[in-house]
């Protein structure tokens, strides 16, 4: 099923951790992001982690939604990061220059599938 | 003209449900040629920056239809025209600036053309303004 919008959010020792499964578009990034926000703002953890490891397609609506999230996590003092985007998605990024902004972690060992 | 080898054509109503569907449906058509991962993936990708400006811009949510055609050649060369009646574009230039975009609510990139034309070869944009959009991409496959 493409148009999956599941997310899984696990806040442990102030860390949010947010898997995100399925594609990850226009139309799914509209699920998403409300879900995202609001445990962001109602847990207020010191770092927001950003799972990519299991999504196989993004498109630009992908990189509004974690650009958004990055705003969402600055404002309330949280750091952000990127977790194990595949090749397919760190090509989006890197177009955005988004590891410029921000860290983007094991990306290495997410071989191409 | 050069006549295709084969071609597709599919109108969708402009709902955000059928963005994946466009997608699938133009890889599953490309399929044919045996393309790499690679190449379907920035297909699929360029397919969903083009109906996804359709449908968030060209129609701003209201219902329209998105025509996709998509073609290819003997030499592999795939073409996609994307066209849309929405609201069209006042300054096709500014619009595909990088970055540039008419959305106030802070979710939007503005690098849906900018990744059209790194992911595709050429890339071309009509519009009259008040009259839609027509976009057409090229990507030869290796």
């Amino acid at each position: 099923m493409t148009e999956c919008e599941s997310i899984e959010m696990v806040y442990e020792k102030h860390v949010l951790k947010i898997k995100i499964r399925g594609d990850i578009d226009h139309h799914s990034a509209k699920g998403i992001r409300e879900k995202i926000d609001s445990n962001i703002f109602s847990k207020r953890p010191a770092m927001v982690v950003l799972d990519l490891s299991v999504v196989e397609f993004m498109d630009s609506s992908g990189l509004g939604l974690i650009m958004g999230r990055y705003a969402t996590s600055k404002e309330i003092g949280a750091n952000f990061l990127i977790y194990k985007p595949c090749k397919r998605v760190k090509k989006i990024l890197e177009l955005a220059g988004v590891e410029r902004i921000m860290e983007i972690k094991g990306d290495d060992d997410n071989e191409e599938k | 003209m050069k006549k295709s080898d084969n071609h597709m054509k599919l109108y969708l109503p402009s709902l955000s449900v059928n963005e994946g569907l466009a997608r699938q449906a133009v890889a599953s058509f490309i399929a044919q040629l045996n393309p790499t991962i690679e190449e379907i993936s920035d297909i699929k990708c360029a397919v969903s920056e083009a109906v996804t400006n359709s449908i968030v811009h060209g129609y701003k949510f209201k219902e329209g239809i998105i025509y996709i055609g998509v073609k290819y050649y003997s030499d592999r060369t795939v073409v996609i025209e994307i066209k849309d009646n929405g609201c069209g574009i006042q300054d096709v230039k500014l619009a595909m600036t990088p970055l540039y975009t008419t959305d106030t609510t802070g979710e939007r990139s503005g690098m849906g053309f900018a990744v059209m034309q790194t992911f595709m070869d050429k890339l071309d944009v009509r519009s009259i303004n008040g009259q839609g959009v027509r976009i057409v991409m090229t990507k030869k496959l290796s």
